[in-house]
């Protein structure tokens, strides 16, 4: 347990001892990493404050960070409903059977779960962003601007969310380039700097010219700017680690979701959903695209971005083969959510295998 | 060849920068051991080092001042552990992971203005002809000074250790503090000074992070090296040639499997990821469980609480 974590209890603490104005909407946190991470859980702390400055004094939040799945998230979540709060938003997707537990035990409290899929009471809510949309835009631009055909891609953990984003930027990249590569090393890591840098290294050293990252760090940005190649940011905005090289990166924007849910509990309106939101929504942006990608490259991504979000097209259109060769997606077809969110092959063309 | 596309010097040279913070820390953990004091608040030295030289590199523009900010602000945390298990008597191991825990959190919580801010750069060590020799141009002589140096400090603390009298005098209280207290040294005196160098090497290693590895700040950056470097002084049977053998090994292990996956062999990462950690949580049951401690050479009063009428 972190001090702030410490502090921030402690604070919880003294809020159940103080009077509970019924006009004062609680809003709790469940941060699985530090807020300070630039990544996944700043990007959500942004939305939190967000939230403040859009209610004002209508609504209080509160978070706990560094948060561990299990017994831990269940006892911080249970002391938050406990003290009076009305909307808990737990932000990993291990929290799902503490959260679900917990909101058995209190069903006057709402309660919001980013990329998760247990709903086993009527105030759970799920909330995901579709993610690949952004890295076939990003997919893109990277086909368009290597030089050395090779792209390295930094992964996290084989789940279909990454490998899902893996598909989508390397069918893009290819719909422009017919000899691109991807090089994907895995981490085994949402967040380790010194890691995720070595890898960077190790990609560069086989030919990379442009890094895509799949983790939460920016170390990867500060190898790319050292070596002189380009790199995309992920979660927020990066660019201020690698001027030169950061071309532009998927944004996770999860303040206008946040807003909605809170106005939706103020107003007693809320009921539990299942929402994959995209660029449509808002809920996926874009970092501003650096002045060295092309003007050409630029407009074409701006395009793709249009179309994914009028809903014209879908990244994952068919034809597609899977990696063996076995078509799954036939010409014109688009790939149903549920077979997105289970994904666990390559698509054609990716020449590494996905570890077990 | 496994090796595929990958180029050794490269490898070498990879290695060798992946494991200088590990083996800063573990040197000086090691000789906190050899007097006879488990600190198993390596991380959170670690992480307050990376903090400090930090911000002092970034406010003095000098990573030199960085480095010894580092050293200094490992030490002021390791003299808080000082103070609990050599004056108050509290347990050791529970002092120790109090100190990792209000290390991290308390480095979280000065670095939040740094968080996005690029360090003034080391440079790399002009060697000269050294540099362009073939192969081991590339993979010996062409990193920083602290690689260097640290190779150097593991050289001197073997030597201390060895030969010097302050060295025996040291492995005397570690083997058996009531013996050494009854031949006239400061038992407590000598572990508050092995503790004090031990925080600063933590410190200088998690500064290499934030420094030269990363080079930048962020919260938690250390990530468990702190960890390993403590399995490593036990793997290492408390030997400093040995510990940096181990962590070269574990730098090793991690460099190799990155560049194997980057140059696409495929092999079963995720055991050869996995290894280092398996390793570690072996070592540390070891370590605790007290039985193996004779055959592993371990000091003999290690995580034995002194005081002076015992």
């Amino acid at each position: 347990m972190s001090f702030k974590k410490l502090l921030t209890a402690g604070v919880l603490g003294a809020t159940l001892a103080a009077p509970v104005f019924a006009d004062t909407t609680k809003v709790g946190f469940v941060y699985i990493g530090p807020v300070g991470d630039h990544g996944w859980t700043y990007t959500h702390d942004l939305a939190r404050i967000a939230l403040e400055e859009e209610f004002g004094d209508a609504i209080e939040t509160s978070y706990v960070e560094n948060v561990a799945y299990g017994a831990d998230a269940e006892r911080v979540m249970t002391q938050m409903a406990l003290s009076g709060t009305d909307l808990i938003f737990a932000t990993s997707f291990g929290y799902g059977p503490d959260m679900n537990t917990v909101a058995a035990r209190f069903p006057n409290v709402a309660f919001e779960h980013a990329t998760g899929y247990i709903q086993e009471t009527d105030n759970v809510s799920l909330y995901n962003a579709r993610f690949y949309e952004g890295r076939a835009v990003i997919g893109h631009i990277a086909g368009k601007m290597t030089q050395t055909n090779k792209v390295g891609y930094i992964a996290s953990f084989p789940i279909p969310e990454v490998i899902m984003g893996i598909n989508s930027a390397y069918l893009h990249a290819k719909a422009v380039n017919p000899d691109v590569e991807f090089n994907v090393v895995w981490a085994y890591s949402w967040y380790d700097p010194a890691q995720e840098a070595a890898a960077a290294e190790a990609l560069i050293e086989q030919g990379a010219d442009i890094i895509m990252q799949h983790t939460d760090s920016t170390a990867p940005l500060t190898v790319a700017q050292d070596a002189g190649i380009f790199a995309f940011g992920q979660a927020s905005d990066m660019s201020a680690f690698a001027p030169q090289s950061h071309l532009t990166g998927i944004l996770d924007v999860w303040a206008p979701y946040y807003i909605e849910r809170v106005q939706a509990v103020i107003d007693g309106t809320w009921e539990a959903g299942d929402v994959w939101h995209g660029i449509v929504d808002g809920m996926v942006g874009f970092a501003p695209f650096s002045d060295t990608i092309p003007e050409d490259v630029r407009a074409e991504a701006e395009d793709m971005i249009a179309a994914i979000a009028a809903g014209e097209y879908h990244p994952f259109t068919g034809p597609i083969n899977k990696q063996d060769g076995t078509p799954w997606l036939a010409d014109g077809e688009v790939a149903s959510d549920g077979d997105l969110l289970t994904m666990d092959f390559y698509v054609e063309g990716i020449t590494s295998d996905i570890p077990n | 060849m496994i090796l595929g596309s990958i180029n050794p010097a490269v490898l070498v040279a990879a290695l060798m920068v992946a494991a200088t913070p590990i083996l800063l820390a573990a040197i000086g953990e090691l000789i906190v051991e050899k007097a006879g004091v488990l600190n198993l608040g390596v991380e959170g030295m670690m992480i307050i080092g990376a903090v400090t030289g930090f911000i002092i590199a970034v406010n003095s523009g000098s990573p030199l001042m960085g480095f010894i900010g580092a050293a200094l602000g490992g030490m002021a945390l390791s003299l808080l552990f000082a103070l609990l298990t050599q004056a108050l008597m509290t347990n050791q191991v529970a002092s120790g992971l109090a100190l990792t825990l209000f290390g991290l959190g308390l480095s979280a919580l000065i670095g939040q203005k740094y968080v996005g801010i690029t360090p003034p750069r080391t440079p790399k060590l002009d060697l000269g002809l050294l540099s362009d020799i073939p192969f081991l141009g590339r993979a010996v002589f062409s990193h920083d000074i602290v690689v260097y140096l640290t190779i150097a400090l593991v050289g001197a603390v073997w030597w201390f250790l060895k030969y010097s009298r302050a060295g025996m005098i040291l492995r005397a209280v570690g083997e058996n503090h009531d013996a050494a207290h009854g031949l006239g040294y400061h038992v407590k005196r000598v572990r508050v000074l092995a503790i004090m160098f031990g925080g600063a090497c933590a410190g200088l290693g998690g500064a290499y992070l934030s420094l030269i590895r990363v080079p930048q700040w962020t919260e938690g950056m250390t990530v468990g090296a702190g960890w390993i470097a403590l399995a490593l002084v036990v793997f290492a049977s408390w030997r400093p040639w040995r510990a940096m053998a181990g962590a070269y090994l574990f730098g090793g292990v991690v460099v190799l499997q990155l560049n194997l996956q980057a140059a696409g062999v495929r092999i079963p990462v995720e055991y050869l990821s996995m290894s280092p950690y398996l390793i570690t949580i072996l070592v540390l049951v070891i370590i605790s469980s007290g039985k193996a401690r004779g055959s592993l050479n371990a000091p003999g009063s290690l995580n034995r609480p002194f005081h002076a009428s015992s």
